[in-house]
């Protein structure tokens, strides 16, 4: 691990720049910071956003992977529970098909000139966190515990080499991005 | 260079760009991209404007403290990027409405602002409440087979799907 270069402080928000101008260039090459693509995939008639996840996930996953086994990243897997991934993933979907954005395209958006995304979108998610942030004491202590599984991960809940089940996967999603196309999507 | 003056590359050319640009982050800075907990710290910072310190007793803003930090450089430079590639294709353009929203529901400006305001607040809402959004848990968390992040992609879809058919076939 590149430890003494995690521990500087201003070269690291510089890498964090340079990546999120490289992320937003990307997104918006890919035609997700578009209302009408990302309403498309969740309307079922276009699959960019599929597609872009797909490969990001698979490209990644192998990547991270290879660095962890050689010994240059740790994973750092999100703690969840049902109560907190289940119920805020669907409160976060509504608003997803609602705005049309998630919080990354949003600012893509943004970028590329579209002020709904802005007065709207940012706005609006601005105030959603801290409309949480003034609930979170209350439910930190509740439906955020209910059915905690912490920070798992497939390999741990198997107890398999994480190799194991990044091949599956990988073939799976290959598969299923093909599937898509032969689809004609 | 013509290929930066392109306006579209192909999804399997972005999704691997993307997925580099993540690998990166955890090598070079063992951190995992994400963007919504940018928001919060931002919220933070602006409650700090009417507040005051008092906000950093807020006990969520003490596990996200109202700073500045790599994530939220990594969101500003989102919104560069994106600049930087549509003005390098053309597609620039200041617009409120949205193509499609405006084949539907017309050219009104409040109405699409309304709507999109709330789907922002239930945005940024639920994805504090999940702890990620469609790139924390949705490609960087499903990459490293955590099971918060694939149960929460999947209901970031489900939500979706069931959000936009409503909107557009119901209305």
């Amino acid at each position: 691990m590149l430890t003494n270069l995690h521990s500087q402080k201003k070269p690291q928000l510089g890498i964090g720049l340079i990546l999120g101008i490289l992320f937003g260039f990307f997104l918006q090459k890919g035609g997700v910071t578009n209302y009408d693509v990302i309403i498309s995939q969740l309307l079922f008639n276009d699959f960019t956003v599929v597609k872009i996840m797909l490969t990001a996930m698979l490209t990644g996953m192998i990547g991270v992977h290879i660095l962890r086994s050689l010994g240059f990243a740790e994973l750092h897997p999100k703690p969840g529970s049902f109560g907190m991934s289940a119920i805020g993933g669907l409160i976060f979907g509504v608003g997803f098909g609602t705005l049309g954005y998630c919080p990354g395209t949003v600012m893509g958006a943004v970028g590329e000139g579209n002020l709904d995304a802005l007065f709207g979108g940012v706005a609006g998610i601005l105030i959603g966190a801290a409309v949480f942030a003034a609930l979170y004491p209350k439910l930190e202590k509740g439906v955020l515990l209910k059915g905690a599984f912490g920070t798992m991960t497939f390999p741990e809940v198997f107890k398999v080499n994480p190799w194991i089940l990044v091949a599956p996967v990988s073939i799976m999603v290959i598969v299923l991005l093909f599937w898509i196309e032969k689809s004609g999507f | 260079m013509d290929i930066l003056m392109l306006e579209r590359w192909s999804p399997y050319t972005v999704g691997i760009g993307i997925g580099a640009i993540v690998i990166l982050g955890f090598l070079f800075s063992d951190k995992t991209l994400g963007c919504s907990t940018a928001f919060a710290r931002t919220s933070g910072m602006i409650e700090k404007i009417f507040k005051g310190s008092r906000v950093k007793e807020k006990s969520y803003y003490k596990k996200f403290a109202p700073v500045v930090d790599w994530e939220w450089m990594l969101v500003l430079g989102v919104v560069i990027g994106a600049f930087l590639s549509s003005l390098l294709s053309g597609e620039f353009s200041l617009h409120f409405n949205p193509a499609k929203w405006e084949e539907t529901f017309g050219s009104g400006i409040p109405l699409r602002f309304m709507v999109a305001l709330i789907g922002g607040v239930l945005l940024g809402f639920g994805s504090r409440w999940a702890g990620g959004c469609t790139s924390g848990h949705g490609i960087t968390g499903t990459m490293q087979l955590a099971v918060s992040s694939w149960i929460a992609s999947i209901c970031f879809f489900i939500g979706g799907i069931v959000t936009a058919v409503i909107i557009f076939k119901a209305f």
